[in-house]
């Protein structure tokens, strides 16, 4: 494989995990004050994801870090491009990030009720706009000669790159449900398996509309088999939640939510940021690529350290793999 | 405004505050990982409590390092997408290294230490902590070897057919002489910080509240006067050490620290000025003979270039235009920094002196339990302001102009947008954290001195019921 290649792979992986892990914290921000009827609930449901959410956000750092590397010009056209919306998610994390942190740290119902806004709309707002996003950029946007993106605020909010807003929020909701369930006992895990049913029909039909709509701009059979497994496995993610087999919901909830994100990038490669004006516009992996200098040496450093991230992420969840228990109150 | 000034100042704006927490992260991890491990050797008690007690103020801080940091990795491309694009080849490596191998590392082993009192054994929690230290350092020297080489760039070549600089050797990057000076400049400058603060905490509640756990804040008091005096010893042997580096790499900057217009050998140090700093007049001025030839030749008659001369000859290198940074800015800025981190010193030894042998401090020296963090964190800014500005016009020295990097196709009013809102968000979280720092430390030791059980055998039921401890 070209070492472009394999970076626009290792950059697929990172978003892909990214979404997986951050997906499930998402959906757990936008739902614990509504599941959690009362202190000790929300607290054990924030509890589920707080050892690990900035480990999972670090994924997002990397997926920024690494296209800044690999692809410089990939890096300078989506960011400065999409130059609002990635604003407002920073917002949202930063809000989100310290509310989490904060929360606890006070014991006080008037803090908490607004850290747990601030939870819920630093989960809601990135969710939706990085669906915002990643619908646009499979869409493409309209670029200049240089690369340059030459639209505005409202190009990026055409209705497919909205309808792919709403799926992210429906899928992570559904998820986070679905992994509350799977960590948490008592009313609490009840809650949230009904839930999990009732938002995953909606995402369910969204996510059916959204991978065909892609499809329709951009796709091939690869892709396409790809968001047919999606939707396959996430239907039998919600039938096993039906039976309440929470673990094996979770996994295909998880499998779905890769499989989505692999079949976008499926459907992209080999441009990285299509462009509507000119085909000569868009941006591929070889225009936006680093030199084969820094590809090799990142490739090696990568191959050596990645495994081991791995293993200590993966530890950290095997520490706190226990069901996380209300407190008596 | 154009879209170039209002990007310089949000970048300034957004940088100087991920700098306020920083230096407090770096230390005071390092601070609470010793004192758990004195914990650990000793099994004295008082240390467990100091550990759980700055251990609680250094999560307040990091969540704030965390958040205001996710803005430093995205908006070079936001507002700086010429210059990525010049430079993503060089500088993105040691970026994504320290995403790679210090931001998972951190952010993982904080987790589990936070949530892991009660969970892992003794020594594997007390190697947890270690592991964010070990994750801080490599996140500093990362990021500063990035920074270094816009300082002074090294180990590429300039592809002019794809107009950019492409990495030819990342091991000369990432031993940069300017990083091999830069982070232990830095990394000292932050143990002065992070010793004031556990210091200047101690202090208060000495004086607030003479009777209650006294002997706990008379050790925490030595442990932070004395890493703040060891840590100032190291903060100006390694500055000397980088003035010299300095003027080597970029001598229009030595010349702008002390707005040496004409060349002189042997050349004064001034202290203080009064007058223009345009080198036309000069009404007063306090002068020490030979410093600053010392200061950037290590000899005391060596000769310093003066602006006027470097400036002819960076005209004949690249072309006609101005090559003079901000001069009264970096002339303050640099005296700034030694003054009023040097004074954080001076105030760590005279609480040492005045508490030896069990006296207490005198009830005035609470004036000084606020300022004492507060000067070495101010000098760290000054620091960074004369570092960062001392290379204009240049963005990459002596390769990219700072004009040259901005966004071409970002609108001031985005760049508006994002300035304002981040500057006021900042600026409410300032308040927040403020407050909540202040409340966590009036609260003391309470609740600290519950010893953490030992962990329970795996599956028993005994370790489901623990409810998560510390932190939520
Ligand atoms: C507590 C803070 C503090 C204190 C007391 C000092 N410094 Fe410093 N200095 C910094 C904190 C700092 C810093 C913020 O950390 C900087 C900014 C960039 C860097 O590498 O470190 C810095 C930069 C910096 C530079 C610029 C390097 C460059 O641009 O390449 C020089 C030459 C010195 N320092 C020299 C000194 C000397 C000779 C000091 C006194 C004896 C001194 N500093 C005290
Ligand atoms: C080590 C990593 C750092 C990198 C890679 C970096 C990079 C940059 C860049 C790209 C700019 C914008 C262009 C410009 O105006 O020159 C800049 C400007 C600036 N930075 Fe840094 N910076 C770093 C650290 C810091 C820190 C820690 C501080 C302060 C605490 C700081 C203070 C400033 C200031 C004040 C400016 C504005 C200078 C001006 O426009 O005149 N920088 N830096
Ligand atoms: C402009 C350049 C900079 C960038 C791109 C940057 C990026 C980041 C990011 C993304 C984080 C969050 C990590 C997490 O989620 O765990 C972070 C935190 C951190 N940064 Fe920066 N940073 C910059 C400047 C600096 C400088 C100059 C230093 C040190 C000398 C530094 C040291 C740290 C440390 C120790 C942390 C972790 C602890 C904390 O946040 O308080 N950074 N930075």
């Amino acid at each position: 494989m070209e070492l472009t290649t394999v970076w626009f792979v290792a950059i697929a992986t990172l978003w892909t995990g990214y979404f997986v892990l951050e997906g499930f914290d998402f959906g757990v921000g936008m739902l614990f004050r509504v599941l959690g009827r009362n202190e000790p609930e929300r607290r054990a449901a924030i509890s589920t994801i707080g050892p690990v959410w900035d480990g999972n956000e670090v994924w997002l750092i990397m997926a920024g870090a690494a296209t800044f590397a690999a692809f410089p010009e990939w890096y300078a056209t989506l960011f400065s491009g999409f130059y609002l919306p990635l604003f407002a998610i920073l917002v949202g994390l930063i809000v989100r990030g310290v509310a989490l942190e904060y929360r606890g740290k006070r014991d006080d119902a008037v803090w908490r009720g607004r850290m747990d806004v601030m939870i819920a709309v630093g989960s809601l707002l990135p969710a939706l706009l990085w669906g915002v996003a990643f619908g646009n950029i499979v869409r493409g946007v309209p670029l200049d000669a240089d690369h340059e993106y030459v639209g505005g605020l409202g190009t990026l909010l055409n209705p497919f790159a909205l309808l792919g807003g709403l799926t992210f929020v429906a899928v992570f909701v559904t998820h986070g449900a679905i992994f509350l369930a799977l960590r948490t006992t008592g009313d609490l895990r009840v809650r949230a398996n009904r839930l999990a049913t009732r938002t995953g029909a909606v995402a369910a039909v969204l996510t059916i509309a959204f991978l065909a709509w892609a499809h329709a701009l951009r796709g091939d059979s690869v892709s396409l088999a790809l968001m047919i497994a999606a939707v396959v496995a996430f239907a039998g993610g919600l039938v096993a939640n039906v039976l309440r087999r929470e673990g094996w919901a979770f996994v295909g909830t998880t499998a779905a939510i890769g499989l989505v994100v692999v079949g976008l990038f499926v459907a992209l490669f080999p441009d990285v940021m299509p462009s509507t004006l000119e085909p000569g516009s868009t941006l591929t992996i070889v225009d936006a690529a680093s030199s084969p200098y820094t590809l090799k040496v990142m490739t090696i450093i990568t191959a050596i350290f990645f495994p081991l991230v791995l293993v200590y992420q993966g530890w950290t969840y095997w520490v706190f793999r226990k069901r996380v228990l209300v407190a008596a109150s | 405004m154009d879209t170039l000034d209002l990007a310089r100042w949000q970048f300034a704006i957004t940088t100087v505050y991920h700098f306020f927490f920083v230096p407090v992260t770096i230390s005071l991890v390092a601070i609470t990982a010793g004192l758990q491990t004195a914990w650990y050797r000793t099994g004295k008690e008082k240390y467990l409590r100091l550990t759980k007690f700055y251990g609680k103020l250094f999560l307040i801080n990091i969540a704030m390092g965390v958040v205001t940091g996710l803005v430093q990795e995205f908006q070079f491309g936001m507002n700086w997408s010429d210059y990525s694009r010049f430079v993503g080849d060089v500088f993105g490596a040691p970026l994504a290294l320290e995403g790679l191998l210090a931001f998972f590392l951190e952010s993982t082993f904080i987790g589990l230490w936070m949530f892991g009192w009660d969970r892992l054994p003794k020594l594997v929690h007390l190697g947890c902590i270690w592991m964010v230290v070990l994750g801080t350092q490599l996140s500093a020297y990362f990021i500063l070897a990035a920074n270094s080489w816009m300082q002074h760039p090294v180990g590429f070549r300039y592809n002019a057919e794809r107009g950019r600089a492409e990495l030819t050797d990342l091991w000369a990057v990432l031993t940069n002489k300017v990083v091999l000076v830069t982070f232990p400049h830095t990394i000292f400058a932050a143990f002065m910080v992070g010793g004031a603060f556990v210091a200047g905490v101690a202090l208060w509640h000495l004086i607030r509240r003479p009777e209650v756990d006294k002997a706990v804040f008379r050790s925490a008091l030595k442990i932070g006067a004395s890493i703040v005096l060891v840590a100032s010893a190291g903060v100006a042997i390694s500055g000397d050490l980088q003035g010299k580096v300095m003027t080597e790499v970029q001598p229009m900057k030595m010349a702008a620290a002390e707005a040496l217009y004409e060349t002189e050998k042997p050349a004064a140090f001034s202290a203080f000025t009064i007058g223009t700093l345009d080198g036309s007049k000069e009404i007063f001025s306090i002068k020490v003979p030979y410093l600053l030839s010392f200061l950037a030749t290590g000899s005391f008659d060596g000769e310093v270039k003066g602006i006027n001369s470097l400036q002819d000859a960076y005209e004949q290198l690249y072309g006609p235009g101005s090559y003079k940074p901000n001069i009264p800015l970096t002339y303050w800025t640099f005296r700034l920094m030694i003054g009023v981190g040097m004074a954080s010193a001076a105030i760590a030894l005279w609480l040492l002196w005045t508490t030896r042998r069990g006296r207490a401090p005198t009830r005035w020296l609470i004036y000084l339990a606020a300022p004492l963090p507060l000067l070495p964190m101010v000098a760290n800014t000054f620091g960074w302001i004369f570092t960062e500005t001392g290379r204009q016009p240049w963005l990459v020295f002596g390769l990219l102009p700072t004009a040259s990097g901005v966004s071409p196709g970002t609108t001031s009013g985005e760049v508006i947008t994002s300035l304002v809102g981040f500057t006021v968000l900042y600026g409410a979280l300032a308040v927040v954290e403020t407050k909540l720092l202040l409340r966590t430390i009036r609260g003391g030791l309470a609740g600290t001195d519950d010893p953490p059980a030992e962990e329970p055998p795996d599956g028993s039921p005994e370790q489901a019921e623990k409810p998560l401890s510390f932190a939520y």
